[in-house]
């Protein structure tokens, strides 16, 4: 395990209009693992998925805060989105793709097939009642790339 | 988001010209449901040529125009999906429904 280089806390109320903020913040915050194009877009995207949730199924209707936690090793980003909502009964069952609970939202029920898709670990944990934090990880691999190639021009 | 209608045709272009999450997609599938029930197009279709950045949010936009589209007797499809795009689309299974069109300008 790599020690921590960089970490950023972020919190905000849980609007919509925050989903854009929380994931370019993140992106911006990532970028100095100097990723490619496509690690950037993953990890926009997982950011969205994460902090959607917690603004439509955590609070609802309620304003709550979300806590975004980001931190850097040398080659790896690990995310944490927490919220203080409602909960996930049954994780299992939530995770598993087109099962939503808002299809009166349109919610497609593919937030966390899209998580476990573009990043390289995702944990939940979640008691009914107190909220929910998703942890998720990804390796920048341009990094490594980038790293080997200097030592050949070295 | 930009609307061309093709009278001649029964053709309703919606091209999406914002980011595509929770917060766009409420009011972008209000304006696109009340083009689709003015106009009635036999195809509708979706352009997604300014899209940058679409999470899941675009999936469920795209299920619900297709089911307000079949409700008025049209069908929907897609053009200018990026292969970002185009790799959501495909996990949710959504291609096999509503499929991608090269370009909606020779059909015209």
């Amino acid at each position: 395990m790599s020690s921590i280089k960089n970490e950023m806390k972020l919190e905000f109320l849980s609007k919509s209009s925050n989903e854009s903020f929380a994931r370019i913040a993140v992106a911006a915050f990532a970028s100095q693992l100097d990723p490619t194009i496509e690690e950037i877009a993953d990890i926009k995207t997982a950011v969205s998925e994460a902090v959607t949730n917690s603004i439509i199924h955590g609070y609802s209707d309620t304003d709550g805060i979300v806590k975004v936690i980001a931190r850097l090793t040398d080659d790896e980003i690990e995310i944490e989105i927490s919220d203080t909502g409602i909960g996930i009964e049954n994780i299992e069952e939530a995770k598993a793709p087109l099962f939503t609970t808002k299809s009166n939202l349109e919610r497609s029920g593919m937030g966390f097939t899209i998580m476990e898709n573009f990043m390289d670990n995702l944990k939940v944990e979640s008691i009914s009642g107190l909220g929910t934090k998703i942890t998720m990880k990804k390796k920048i691999k341009s990094h490594e790339r980038i790293n080997s190639k200097y030592i050949e021009i070295k | 988001m930009n609307v061309k209608h093709f009278v001649e045709d029964k053709l309703l272009v919606i091209e999406i010209t914002e980011d595509l999450d929770h917060h766009a997609t409420e009011k972008i599938r209000r304006r696109a449901d009340y083009e689709i029930q003015r106009f009635m197009p036999k195809r509708v279709i979706f352009d997604f040529n300014r899209v940058v950045f679409m999470d899941s949010a675009g999936v469920g936009l795209i299920i619900g125009r297709y089911k307000t589209a079949c409700c008025y007797g049209g069908t929907l499809e897609m053009v200018n999906v990026s292969p970002k795009l185009k790799r959501i689309f495909e996990m949710a299974g959504l291609l096999k429904i509503i499929p991608i069109v090269d370009s909606y300008k020779e059909v015209v």
